[in-house]
């Protein structure tokens, strides 16, 4: 059984990637639990087409305690056989998320979920890791492998350089590794360039270059994933094509992330950033009239 | 288990049926539907627990459970003698759980016996920042003060929780890098119902992290057995080992009170192990059951007549010599005990008690009271299991009530109604009672006294028991109100 986990700035894509890339493994005939770890609980609708579903923290709320769950009842089948299961977690503002995700991954542990038959757990993980719980799914003894989804956008790389320095700070203690970006293409400039070039400074590879097409939102729109919702389309291909990748994929690195003056070097270099003019820091528009 | 069914005086299903509605009529409708199965006449016939258990407590009552913590720290790792227990977190739990528990120790401080303070005291900027830097440097001071502990535990209070500090992963490269044991403890306070979890946590850190990790020095007997469940409260350790040493046993283990970590990790070489607080280490029982092999028998050490029974049926799984002995034991304190219950039964004869304690004593020390000529008209658990309750039925007489975490209000109102000579129960109980006059032992940490286990301990157990009952004191409390 291979655990995975899937990070990378918020709205970036990350649950829409997971499901389809999760459905193309199914389709390749694997088996796979998907565990989303985002209070949102957004990390399954696609796959079980439905608008949300009952999350390990929603009953433990309902029932006073986790002690009184069943696994049953947190744990829907879907598409492709797929096994999902939602952390859960409150609304913004209030509680502990990221002791959610810790509370459903001991549950899901302790109650047997971790079946031998699974060949992939893959840890769809909120955008940002903010607090030691959203840590968890890469802790000793869960997922060893990394993958980054991100795009050309200079927040998303900023993003996925900061995760790549959390992952080695894993990575000296223990065996997690990252195991390549996904770059989620927003047709900006240079973008498959830009992604592959930030994967070589990180020590790691662009796994693959998932171009925009709308049929993802289409296939969205119906809660399906693309690989479902018209299999034949060539933008499930690129899902197919992803899963088979991630199937295959032996290389699993420690990242090498970039100190910040070298990130902002390589945006330069590819147009993206600007260079600083120090002249012009900290006047006002008047005063410069 | 009493071969038969007692009656008490005034006491049927319907009078006691009848208390339980009325304590719970003053409940809001939500809460009384909670608590209702938590209460019940006893069915000493049945032999099965006559109500539910090891659920959430009602929010707004006054419980007496503790934490998951409070289980791991007061309970299965703190009496370990020879280790640095950590408290990691905030200062408090550490500091208001030491060394209340009275688990005695031998050894010397800081040298062989470390029932000290240790905690990583936490401030804001270690929740912001995270305390696993800070609990890196703790160990390796730990280490560096006393190079003589034997191991250390990190035992997790709430927040280490609920900021996801890793603290397996700290203690996996710190024990590489200090070259001693360092057990990671997740028993965070707000896990579970109860202490009850913190046990089972413990047992399963016992499980991952020590057992079958030494060997004992000397070579193996038959006679080796281990003693679990047994913490030395008062020093009932060191009235029921040197007992069962007498009975021509080697006990090369005691868990874990007075305990030493290196005997407690070679204890899957025992032959039998003999465990008294069921609740809190039956897990470990099974677990060197299944992967060792090792039996293990329940026994009880309070009072003669269990004494008798327990040491009886320990020698039924020993040959020839071990069961001369044990007849020998047995008629050498029989006349002394007897002389014992002569002197106090008198006094005590007829006299009513109700328990509230934790695990164990709420059905074990029941039958001591009886050798003093006493009824229990009234037991119940902080944090039993079902399995517990079905161990109590057919202790206790039958009808009486039994009541599973009861709040406050609904001991006190059994009481009012009971009229008990005593209470027994814990510390937050004590003074409650004392102000209602009515006379009240400590049965956690046997009141600044002990041991009350074994032969030695119930000339111990009988003189506290009459000296809180029949205190002159009493007649000059006159309640004001």
């Amino acid at each position: 059984m291979r655990q995975i986990a899937i990070y990378g700035k918020g709205g970036i894509g990350k649950s829409t990637t997971t499901q389809n890339t999760v459905a193309g493994l199914a389709s390749l005939g694997k088996k796979v639990m998907i565990v989303g770890c985002d209070p949102k609980a957004d990390s399954t609708r696609l796959i079980l087409h439905a608008k949300a579903q009952n999350t390990v923290m929603d009953l433990v709320r309902e029932l006073g305690t986790v002690e009184d769950l069943e696994l049953e009842d947190v744990m829907k089948v879907g598409y492709g056989d797929i096994k999902c299961v939602e952390s859960g977690g409150p609304e913004p503002g209030v509680g502990c998320a990221g002791r959610g995700v810790i509370t459903a991954i001991n549950f899901l542990e302790e109650n047997g979920a971790y079946t031998p038959d699974l060949d992939f757990v893959f840890y769809d993980v909120l955008g940002d890791v903010v607090c030691g719980g959203f840590a968890m799914p890469i802790r000793e003894g869960k997922a060893e492998e990394i993958y980054i989804v991100t795009s050309g956008e200079m927040m998303a790389m900023y993003a996925a350089n900061n995760i790549s320095k959390g992952i080695l700070k894993y990575a000296s203690s223990g065996k997690v590794r990252l195991a390549g970006l996904i770059c989620n293409a927003r047709k900006t400039d240079m973008e498959f360039e830009l992604i592959s070039e930030l994967a070589r400074r990180l020590g790691t590879q662009m796994i693959h270059f998932v171009p925009r097409d709308n049929q993802v939102q289409r296939a969205e729109l119906r809660r399906m994933t693309v690989i479902e919702y018209s299999p034949e389309h060539p933008q499930a291909q690129e899902y197919l094509t992803l899963a088979q990748k991630i199937a295959d994929n032996k290389m699993l690195v420690v990242p090498t992330p970039l100190e910040m003056e070298e990130l902002e070097e390589l945006l330069m270099k590819f147009g993206i950033m600007e260079a600083e003019d120090e002249a012009i820091v900290g006047v006002a528009e008047a005063a410069a009239a | 288990m009493s071969d038969k069914i007692r009656k008490i005086e005034g006491i049927t299903k319907e009078s006691t049926q009848a208390m339980i509605d009325e304590a719970l009529s003053v409940y809001p409708e939500k809460a009384r539907k909670k608590r209702a199965p938590h209460l019940a006449p006893n069915d000493a016939a049945s032999g099965c627990a006559s109500v539910k258990s090891n659920k959430k407590t009602v929010p707004g009552v006054m419980s007496a459970r503790g934490c998951a913590y409070a289980g791991a720290k007061g309970v299965v790792w703190g009496p370990i003698r020879d280790m640095v227990h950590v408290s990691h977190g905030p200062v408090g739990c550490g500091w208001y759980s030491w060394g209340t528990r009275r688990n005695m120790m031998t050894g010397i401080t800081g040298v062989n016996n470390f029932a000290m303070q240790f905690t990583s005291d936490f401030q804001e900027k270690d929740i912001v920042y995270g305390g696993d830097k800070k609990l890196k440097t703790l160990l390796e001071e730990a280490k560096e003060l006393f190079p003589l502990a034997k191991g250390i535990s990190v035992l997790s209070e709430c927040p280490v929780g609920l900021i996801g500090d890793d603290i397996n992963s700290v203690a996996k490269a710190s024990a590489k890098d200090l070259d001693i044991p360092i057990i990671p403890c997740n028993c965070e306070g707000f896990r579970g119902v109860s202490q009850s979890l913190g046990h089972h946590i413990s047992n399963d850190t016992i499980r991952d992290y020590i057992i079958g990790t030494r060997e004992f020095a000397e070579p193996e007997s038959p006679y080796d057995i281990a003693l679990i469940g047994e913490y030395n409260i008062g020093g009932d350790a060191w009235s029921t080992k040197p007992l069962l040493e007498e009975c021509g046993l080697n006990v090369k283990s005691v868990w874990t009170g007075d305990g030493e970590l290196e005997k407690i990790a070679a204890t899957h070489k025992v032959k039998l192990n003999v465990i008294h607080c069921y609740r809190s280490m039956n897990y470990m029982c099974k677990v060197m059951e299944e992967k060792f092999g090792i039996p293990w028998i329940e026994l009880n050490f309070f009072g003669p007549t269990k004494i008798r029974q327990s040491l009886r049926a320990l020698a039924e799984l020993f040959d020839d010599n071990i069961k001369e002995k044990v007849e020998a034991v047995i008629a050498k304190y029989d006349p002394i005990m007897q002389a014992v219950i002569e002197e106090y039964k008198p006094r005590l004869d007829g006299k009513k008690v109700m328990l509230l304690v934790g695990g164990l004593r709420p059905r074990h020390t029941i039958g001591a009271y009886e050798d003093l000529g006493m009824d229990c008209v009234g037991s119940g658990y902080e944090f039993a299991h079902t399995d517990d309750y079905d161990r109590t039925a057919p202790e206790m007489p039958d009808a009486t009530v039994v009541y599973d975490d009861p709040s406050e209000y609904e001991f006190e109102k059994f009481a009012d109604a009971l009229k008990p000579d005593l209470v027994g129960s814990g510390i937050k109980e004590k003074y409650v009672f004392q102000k209602m006059g009515i006379p009240f032992r400590q049965m956690h940490s046997w009141d600044y006294s002990g041991p009350y286990h074994g032969y030695k301990g119930f000339e111990v157990f009988a003189r506290d028991v009459d000296m809180a009952i029949n205190s002159p004191t009493w007649n000059l409390v006159k309640a004001p109100y």
